[in-house]
């Protein structure tokens, strides 16, 4: 449904995205993921018709989005990062306006508002002023304009930022409902988000797609190994080297050293369970096992470990927010 | 061409929100002043030459009020029409909405027309309502039927000038102020860039002069229909229209 070629963009000397390339298949919701000035939003300006790339190619719904952008734009629904709207319009006259532009006729448009409108949870809100209405509202009557067309493909460019918790879970499943009859790209910087919406990430970071595909897969080939936490009370070198002696376990690392009792994790082969040793081992040495949890490898630290390097996986949680 | 609904939407726009009321007020309350000028003037040359028979043959109604109402229509047109279509691109580009507008399925060439058409409409009404002024004058005297409708055409044509050098410049900025500024300032200079051709002489003399916006304006108000004038308006307002797709063609480069 999307697919992207070398795609490169220039601004003046400045190159904001570099040989990006992907695919996204119909019926799909992908998320787009990369700390501020990656090129996302570039790379959906250039999808959305609104700007056209320094080099190679972008098809939209069959169609390039240079050479023939009016079949493009047809089949498409687009939501900026800013939620552009008239602030001197009302609701739906707004989405009258909007469907009347991309060319609804006049009965099918007075049902498409309605239907839109309803979608979005804005139907109490039709006849405010957009100008006055509250940032989630505005984010909705943002969605709604780029629905109203039934487009094939949706582009959304952080669709639930600034809402609150509630507004945020109410898009989610919007956007979740969305998908299967439309092709759905959405860049976002809550990367839990992306775990809960999307089926399949696209990574990018300094104008260069660093990493693709299904969250799943992307966890299992950035992380190959399983993680098991563990805290136990006992000498430290003496837990930390008998537990690297275990079979199955790759690594150990000490995580928070603290006079005598430490926090250790223990790496080992995906799809091998070790917390069974681990427990048989502090039994036998009478050392007081206080946890012992299986530690999920997140998309969160595929993200960091591709984004921040390496080095700073450890200080991740600050690098995210900081980066993201 | 989808120009229709943009066309209603930036009709709305205007007169949902003040500047419509605005600009139509103002302009009516100063044409409105200056016609009361001058037509009380020409009441009190007239009561004059009632003595002075020789006066009363130099009198008549058409040259001494609307050739002059035409000429201060012109100036506050010069004033008022930046304020007309400074919103019309550099509202949209600071607000953001010039990116969802231009990714819809119409082309750039159908924005600006749809703009331009809706700046025109609206001034196409401020001129309607001038209408009242000599309709005044034919309650009481006879008008020469000629004089008025090539007057008008000249104003219609005039602003439209106006109205295209205006979204051209709003189409360059993002500051209404900026757009306002620049459009007067460009106007006013083509207004008065006449005047050199009298020290400039020669060829460029008469070049000088053939831009000036003012010069062509005065045959229209003398009831003169000169096909060389509405050319020279319409080349203009094409030209400035022809700039103004440019520089939303180049934006889009830009971003």
């Amino acid at each position: 449904m999307i697919e992207v070629r070398n795609l490169t963009k220039h601004y003046g000397p400045v190159t904001a995205i570099r040989d990006v390339s992907f695919a996204v298949a119909p019926g799909e919701v992908v998320g787009f993921l990369g700390p501020n000035g990656a090129g996302k939003s570039t790379t959906m300006r250039i999808l959305s018709c609104f700007m056209p790339a320094s080099g190679g190619t972008a098809r939209v719904a069959g169609y390039d989005v240079f050479k023939e952008s009016m079949e493009v734009r047809k089949r498409i629904g687009y939501l900026p990062e800013s939620v552009p709207l008239y602030a001197d319009m009302r609701v739906a006259p707004y989405l009258d306006f909007v469907a009347e532009v991309k060319g609804l006729g006049r009965s099918e448009r007075r049902r498409r508002v309605a239907e839109a409108m309803e979608r979005c949870l804005i139907t109490d809100v039709q006849g405010r002023l957009i100008g006055k209405l509250s940032k989630g509202y505005r984010q909705r009557v943002g969605l709604a304009q780029a629905i109203i067309n039934d487009p094939h493909v949706l582009i959304l460019d952080e669709p639930t930022i600034g809402l609150d918790p509630r507004q945020i879970t109410e898009i989610r499943s919007l956007i979740k409902s969305l998908a299967g009859e439309h092709t759905v790209i959405l860049s976002t910087h809550i990367l839990p988000e992306v775990s809960m919406v999307c089926g399949s990430v696209i990574i990018i970071n300094k104008g260069a797609i660093v990493a693709q595909g299904p969250i799943d897969t992307l966890v299992e080939q950035f992380f190959p190994t399983a993680r098991v936490q563990v805290e136990i009370l006992g000498p430290t070198p003496a837990v930390r080297e008998s537990m690297r002696r275990l079979p199955g376990v790759l690594d150990v690392q000490e995580q928070a050293p603290l006079d005598g009792h430490g926090v250790y994790l223990v790496e080992s082969a995906r799809g091998r369970d070790v917390r069974g040793e681990i427990f048989q081992l502090a039994a036998q040495q009478k050392w007081e096992l206080r946890e012992l949890r299986r530690v999920g490898m997140t998309l969160e630290e595929v993200f960091i470990r591709i984004v921040a390097g390496e080095e700073t996986v450890e200080t991740g949680a600050e690098a995210v927010e900081g980066g993201a | 061409m989808r120009v229709w609904p943009i066309f209603k939407k930036e009709m709305r726009l205007y007169f949902t929100s003040p500047i419509a009321w605005v600009i139509l007020t103002i302009f009516l309350f100063v044409a409105g002043y200056f016609f009361y000028n001058i037509f009380a003037f020409y009441t009190l040359a007239s009561m004059q030459s009632a003595m002075n028979p020789a006066m009363a043959r130099e009198l008549n109604v058409t040259d001494s009020v609307m050739r002059p109402l035409f000429s201060n229509i012109s100036v506050i047109l010069l004033l008022l029409m930046p304020l007309v279509t400074m919103r019309l691109f550099a509202e949209e580009r600071r607000s953001g909405t010039i990116e969802l507008l231009l990714t819809y399925p119409v082309r750039d060439g159908a924005v600006l027309v749809a703009k331009y058409l809706a700046a025109l409409a609206l001034y196409g009404v401020m001129l309607a309502l001038t209408l009242v002024y000599p309709l005044l004058v034919m309650y009481f005297a006879r008008l020469e039927w000629g004089v008025l409708v090539t007057g008008y055409i000249g104003l219609l044509l005039m602003g439209a000038t106006f109205l295209a050098v205006g979204v051209f410049a709003s189409s360059l900025t993002e500051n209404q102020i900026v757009a306002s500024i620049t459009t007067f300032g460009a106007l006013l200079i083509f207004w008065v860039i006449g005047w050199s051709a009298d020290y400039v002489g020669g060829a460029w003399g008469r070049v000088l002069s053939h831009v000036s916006l003012l010069e062509h304006f005065d045959s229209f108000a003398k009831g003169v229909l000169d096909t060389k004038d509405v050319i020279y308006y319409l080349n203009f307002t094409v030209l400035a229209l022809f700039l103004t797709l440019r520089s939303l063609e180049a934006r889009r480069w830009k971003g």
